[in-house]
């Protein structure tokens, strides 16, 4: 078993009510962490794919894995490793814009090439949609203007495509 | 053609081979007891929810097939969630069904409203809220094909009120048979992996130390056949945990007993020493292992279990085998009779005279009764044992009566013990027996339960009264919550708290009278052996012994919560080295 804490699952479920719950009510009984999770139907309706970033120091991988998979409504469980596999997240947040910081703010936005959605006063919004890390490294530049509020969506990944 | 949905609740329970089921109506589900009127099923009606879903339980133990119960919504789908967790720890197939209120006024916290599938999520391997009525075919379907297959489990399918009744256009549709399953997610791996086997085989050549540690798996994979042939094929000793006690012969001279908390010296301490357990339908459960990071230290692990899950789960493995047990020790055989024509097994003959040594130092023993004392519970279980035919089914509740059960009773053959391993429900015994002996009704089934226990679910007596299910029910009584007491007593420095019952109240024997049932009183030794002889003859209703057993008396060997198993205490006569 390898050593890194993070790992992320892609987990394809049946599309039906409830399967959500059963997901969740599984981590938390069992006392498996998740970090991050994402949900969204895909191309076949009948179909959901989620996006489980999980804390493997809570729970060995391995078991986290064959619990979920003994779900009924869980079809197909894939870890993606860092490696191998394209990883995205997007943040939304409202960020102080003290008097004269204004353009200090706005070059480190563009150096993040981030967008800006809502301008206020003394107050913007702004988005970012990059690899974790990336998001991670701008959220804490974001901090230092002090943040009113943040969504970040949690991870979304696929496989790298090998030729 | 067109049917509704009541009609076809009881249709497709039909086609699945269901000829009897244990429920209780009430406003949600009484829609679907109409057609039940028309129905071959035959409805036992029950006292208490809890008691359906122990029945249900008691029957899918002793038969192997799904124990059926229907239930109503709310209160009744609560009372239901005992049952299922029951059946959830100790892998028993279930289906439930629970009335639930109509379609359109769910989630407006109706009358009798609770959300049964959140709420038994947890507790079952799976469930279904339907959601149209068309879907209740395919539903039940796939509710007994997840119940018994793969590691067997308990299914609930809650039904609304308008979707099973007849009179309701939302109930009617056009009636089709299901063709197969509806289940992208559920193919259980049955035949284990051949590279395995073989790896299997070569550890157990080399080992100088091996035990089969047997458990529940056994008996559900139907399995104690094969595993008796491999036993005797390779003649190494096979522990049988306390969910497999039947699963192998106790007069087999390679049997040694129950392991774990409450297991017999021999048992434990070959676990404790081996150098290779051959894990058979085991799952290392807390109540065997003791504290786990001392459990047998020098042990290689084979783990064979249809449920991928257990393993690495408390013990990592050294080779694990995925699939149905009995094809697995078929194919262990198979692939150790090939390796025995070029190799030889490792000397074991040292092993094997360690173990006859224990089985002659520590058998299970316990003071002799003496004048003024209460009787002793053990005596009452072996003079039973001693008087009842060879294959009766004896049901058992949680505690100090169960241990000695499970210790002092001789199971030799499979399906003849019944009880509640991995969630300890007490009360169980009961309504478990009422339930084997309805599917059982050729044979004679025992409960052997506490004061403690039979309190909780003594009403179901009525239950077996009337739908003439003579069952017998040996009541070891000795006023107290006995195995509670013993922890106090040992670990709390004899500070009882709040675990005298009082033998007299209730008074059993009337009490069992008031229900229909004959009612024995024993209170002295020369009266057990008669009391059971009678109780033996009785056949037109249930019988219940109310044995007053000595309150002091405590369960021996025992390994402390948290200890290792090599710090098992032996009974006060064998001598514990300090």
């Amino acid at each position: 078993m390898s050593s890194i804490r993070f790992h992320t699952l892609v987990v394809r479920v049946e599309n039906k009510p409830g399967v959500l719950a059963r997901v969740s009510g599984l981590f938390a009984r069992r006392g498996f962490n998740i970090e991050s999770l994402a949900v969204a139907p895909t191309d076949n309706e009948l179909f959901s794919r989620l996006t489980i970033v999980v804390d493997a120091e809570s729970a060995p991988l391995e078991q986290v894995v064959k619990q979920l998979d003994k779900l009924i409504n869980v079809v197909e469980i894939q870890e993606l490793s860092p490696e191998d596999s394209i990883s995205r997240e997007l943040i939304l947040a409202t960020v102080n814009v003290d008097e004269g910081r204004e353009d200090q703010i706005m070059r480190e936005i563009e150096s993040f090439e981030a967008n800006v959605l809502s301008v206020g006063d003394q107050k913007i919004v702004v988005s970012l949609s990059g690899t974790p890390e990336t998001i991670n490294d701008f959220e804490a530049v974001l901090e230092t203007y002090g943040i009113v509020e943040v969504q970040r969506t949690g991870i979304i990944a696929l496989s790298t495509i090998t030729s | 053609m067109k049917t509704n949905g009541g009609k076809a609740l009881m249709k497709n329970l039909e086609a699945q081979g269901v000829e009897i089921v244990f429920g209780l109506p009430g406003g949600a589900i009484l829609p679907a007891y109409d057609p039940l009127i028309d129905s071959s099923i035959r409805h036992v009606l029950v006292r208490h929810e809890q008691g359906a879903g122990h029945m249900a339980e008691g029957y899918a133990h002793a038969t192997g097939r799904p124990g059926v119960a229907i239930v109503t919504s709310g209160p009744a789908a609560t009372n239901m969630v005992t049952p299922l967790a029951d059946a959830m720890l100790d892998s028993v197939p279930l289906v439930c069904i629970t009335g639930q209120v109509a379609s359109g006024t769910i989630g407006s916290d109706a009358f009798q409203e609770c959300d049964t599938t959140g709420i038994t999520m947890a507790v079952t391997k799976h469930n279904f809220l339907v959601t149209d009525a068309e879907q209740i075919p395919q539903v039940i379907h796939d509710a007994f094909h997840i119940a018994t297959t793969g590691r067997p489990g308990p299914v609930l399918i809650d039904i609304p009120k308008d979707l099973v009744d007849a009179n309701n256009p939302v109930s009617q549709f056009e009636d089709y048979e299901p063709s197969g399953h509806d289940l992208p997610g559920y193919k259980p791996t049955v035949e284990p992996n051949l590279q395995d086997i073989q790896a299997a085989a070569k550890l157990i050549f080399q080992s100088q130390k091996p035990v089969i540690y047997s458990g529940g798996g056994i008996l559900k994979a139907r399995a104690a056949e094969q595993l008796k042939d491999l036993a005797e094929l390779l003649d190494i000793h096979v522990v049988t945990t306390l969910m497999n006690r039947g699963g192998f012969p106790d007069n087999h001279p390679l049997a040694l007993g129950m392991p774990g908390m409450h297991g017999n010296y021999t048992a434990v301490t070959a676990l404790q020493q081996s150098d290779l357990l051959i894990t058979l339908g085991a799952r290392f459960d807390d109540r065997v292992t003791g504290k786990v990071d001392a459990f047998a230290p020098d042990a290689k692990i084979i783990h064979a279990d249809i449920d991928p899950a257990e393993f690495n789960k408390v013990r990592s493995v050294d080779v694990a085998i995925q699939g149905d047990v009995g094809k697995t020790i078929t194919e262990l055989i198979k692939a150790i009779r090939e390796l025995e024509e070029t190799e030889s097994h490792a000397d074991r003959s040292a092993w094997k005279s360690q173990i006859s040594g224990w089985k002659e130092k520590y058998p299970l023993v316990y003071d002799e009764w003496q004048t003024g004392e209460g009787l002793k519970p053990q005596s009452v279980i072996e003079q039973m044992r001693d008087n009842t035919p060879d294959d009766t089914i004896v049901a058992s509740g949680v505690g100090q009566h169960q241990m000695w059960a499970s210790q002092f009773w001789n199971f030799n053959h499979p399906y003849t013990w019944i009880n509640s391993g991995g969630l300890g429900t007490m009360g169980f015994a009961v309504p478990a027996a009422i339930g084997a002996k309805a599917g059982k009704p050729e044979r004679m089934v025992w409960a052997i339960d506490g004061d403690g226990c039979f309190q909780m679910t003594n009403q179901e007596l009525v239950t077996a009264r009337l739908e003439n299910f003579p069952v017998k029910i040996a009541v070891l009584n000795n006023g107290y919550l006995g195995m509670v007491r013993q922890w106090q007593e040992l670990f709390y420095d004899e500070r009882y708290s709040e675990v005298h019952l009082q033998p007299d109240l209730p008074d059993y024997k009337m009490l069992a009278e008031s229900m229909g049932c004959v009612g024995i009183r024993v209170e002295s030794p020369e009266e057990v052996k008669p009391a059971i002889e009678q109780a033996n003859e009785i056949n037109d209703r249930p019988v219940v012994i109310d044995f007053r057993t000595e309150a002091s008396e405590n369960v021996y060997p025992m390994v402390p919560a948290g200890k290792s198993n090599s710090e098992v205490i032996v009974h006060p006569s064998q001598g514990n080295e300090e």
